[in-house]
C-alpha cells in the first residue's frame, strides 16, 4: 500500500483547514459561510470510501479545533461520521451518480450543523438555536452547494494524478 | 458530473468489520478527546497540545490570509459597493436622528443650567421677599423687531396676573401685559411702553429707564445733574412706594450698567445708556415674581 494516496488526502484536508480558518470562516453572505473543509470531506468520501472519510474526517476537525482553540474532538466526532456515512454512500446508493455530491453536501450540512449545536448545548456552551438553524443554515447549504462542483472536481483531479487504476479501462468485445 | 475513477486505495473494497473498527475508533478517540479536554484545567497536557498545534499551524494560516488578502480586499470592495447605497442611506437617517438628539442634548443642558442658576437666585437673599416664584419657560418669541414681547407657558393658573414682573438671575426681563389660563405675555424692558423707576447702586442717583436708541440697548433719562453718575454704576430697580400706590417692580433688582453718561449745558437731565444685564435675545426661561398676599388668597 502506498502512502501517496493518504499523504494527498492529509495534504486536502490540510489546505481545506487552513483556507477554512483564515478565509472561508470570515466570508459571511447573508449570516452563513461556506465550509470548504465539509466540501472536501464530502468529496474525499465519495471518492475513496467510508475508510478514508471517517479518516479524513477526522483529521479535519482536529485541524479545525486545533486552529481555533476549540473544544477538541466535537468537530472530529461530527466530521468522522459524516466522512463514514458519505463514504458508505458512495460505496452503495451513491456510487458513480452524478447528483451523489450535491445530495451529500446538502445532508451533511444539515446534519452536521444540527450535531453542532447538539454538541455545544450538550457541552454547555452558549448557542443560539435560531441562529444556527434559521439564520445561518439556509445560507450555509446554498453555499456548500455553489462551491460543490469545483471542490468535488479539484479533490478528484488530485486524488485521480497518482491513482492506479484498480481495474481494466477497456475492453475488447470477443465472438 | 464527471464519474469517479476506482482507487487502488480505495475503501470500497474493504470489509465491512474493518470499516466499522475504523470508525468506531475514529468515534470513540474522539469522544475520549472531548472527556479528557473537557474535565481537564485549561493548562492541562491536551490543552498543552492543541496550543502546540495552533502554533504549527499558525505560519500557514498567515501565509494564507497574506495570500487572500488581496482577493479578500477586492470582495470586501465590490460588496462595499453593493451596499454603498443602502448603507447612505440608512447612515444618512442615523446622522439626522443623531442630530437631533445632540441638539436636544444642548438644549437640555442649557436649560438645566438656566434653571440651577435661577434656581440659586430664588434661593438667594437678592430674590425679593414679598414675592413667590414661577418658572416658567419661553415658548415664543417676538416675531419681528417691532415687537417687544415673550410668550411663556405658565398663565393665571398659576397665579399669573397682569403687571407681574418677570426676572432671570441677572435681572429685570420686563412685566407681564396679558394673560390666558396656561400662557402668559412678557413685554420686555426693550419695549417703548415700559418705564422703570431705577437708581444707581452706587451714587443713589435715581431716574428712569426706558428703552435706548439701539437694539437691545436701554437708557437712563430724568437723572437730574446735580447727581452723580459714573461708568459702570450698577443699575437696579427703584421700587417706590406712596400712600395708595406702589410700583410695581419690587426695589433692588438689577437692570444694568452705565457704559456711558455725558450731559450739556441745554439738557436738564443726564443721558446716560445702560447696558441691560439680561440679554433678550436668548431668554429660555423666566421668573414671574407673584405677590405673596395674591399667593396666599
Amino acid at each position: 500500500m502506498s502512502v501517496v494516496e493518504p499523504a494527498k488526502v492529509g495534504a486536502l484536508v490540510f489546505v481545506a483547514g487552513i483556507l477554512q480558518v483564515t478565509i472561508f470562516s470570515d466570508i459571511a453572505i447573508l449570516g452563513g459561510y461556506p465550509d470548504v473543509v465539509l466540501l472536501t470531506l464530502v468529496a474525499i468520501a465519495l471518492l475513496r470510501g467510508s475508510i478514508y472519510g471517517a479518516s479524513a474526517g477526522f483529521a479535519a476537525g482536529l485541524l479545525v479545533d486545533t486552529a481555533n482553540l476549540a473544544t477538541l474532538g466535537v468537530t472530529s466526532l461530527l466530521l468522522t461520521l459524516a466522512g463514514y456515512w458519505i463514504g458508505r454512500y458512495g460505496e452503495t446508493t451513491g456510487r458513480d451518480r452524478a447528483h451523489a455530491p450535491f445530495v451529500s453536501v446538502a445532508v451533511a450540512t444539515i446534519l452536521v450543523q444540527f450535531g453542532a449545536l447538539f454538541l455545544h448545548y450538550m457541552l454547555g456552551d452558549q448557542v443560539s438555536a435560531k441562529t444556527v438553524l434559521v439564520e445561518a443554515l439556509p445560507p450555509k447549504v446554498a453555499l456548500n452547494l455553489l462551491l460543490t462542483l469545483p471542490v468535488y472536481a479539484l479533490v478528484r483531479r488530485v486524488l485521480a494524478l497518482a491513482s492506479q487504476p484498480e481495474t481494466a479501462t477497456e475492453v475488447r468485445l470477443l465472438g | 458530473m464527471p464519474r469517479s475513477r476506482p482507487a487502488g486505495y480505495s475503501s470500497r473494497s474493504a470489509t465491512a468489520l474493518k470499516r466499522r473498527i475504523v470508525a468506531g475508533v475514529l468515534v470513540l478517540l474522539s469522544l475520549v478527546l472531548i472527556t479528557i479536554y473537557f474535565r481537564e484545567p485549561a493548562g492541562g497536557s491536551l490543552h498543552g497540545v492543541q496550543s502546540a498545534g495552533a502554533t504549527v499551524f499558525r505560519p500557514f494560516e498567515v501565509a494564507a490570509e497574506r495570500v487572500a488578502r488581496p482577493f479578500r480586499d477586492a470582495y470586501g470592495y465590490f460588496a462595499g459597493l453593493i451596499h454603498a447605497k443602502s448603507q447612505n442611506e440608512k447612515l444618512r437617517h442615523q446622522v439626522d436622528v443623531l442630530s437631533q438628539q445632540a441638539i436636544q442634548n444642548a438644549n437640555a443642558a442649557a436649560e438645566n443650567v438656566d434653571l440651577k442658576k435661577q434656581l440659586r437666585y430664588v434661593n438667594s437673599r437678592e430674590f425679593p421677599q414679598k414675592f413667590t416664584s414661577v418658572f416658567a419657560t419661553v415658548v415664543s418669541r417676538p416675531p419681528s423687531e417691532f415687537q417687544q414681547q415673550v410668550g411663556i407657558d405658565r398663565g393665571s393658573s398659576s397665579d399669573i396676573r397682569r403687571n407681574d414682573p418677570v426676572v432671570t438671575a441677572d435681572g429685570l426681563v420686563g412685566l407681564v401685559t396679558a394673560v390666558a389660563h396656561n400662557q402668559a405675555q412678557v413685554t420686555l424692558l426693550t419695549d417703548p411702553s415700559v418705564q422703570v423707576s431705577a437708581l444707581d447702586l452706587n451714587t443713589g442717583a435715581s431716574g428712569v429707564v426706558k428703552p435706548g436708541q439701539g437694539r437691545g440697548t436701554l437708557s437712563l433719562t430724568r437723572v437730574d445733574k446735580a447727581q452723580t453718575l459714573n461708568e459702570g454704576d450698577v443699575i437696579e430697580t427703584a421700587g417706590w412706594h406712596t400712600k395708595r400706590l406702589t410700583s410695581i417692580y419690587p426695589e433692588g433688582i438689577a437692570i444694568g450698567f452705565v457704559i456711558g453718561a455725558s450731559q450739556s449745558e441745554v439738557d436738564l437731565y443726564w443721558q446716560a445708556q445702560v447696558d441691560p444685564r439680561v440679554d433678550f435675545d436668548s431668554l429660555r426661561s423666566v421668573i414671574v415674581l407673584v405677590p405673596k398676599s395674591r399667593a396666599a388668597r
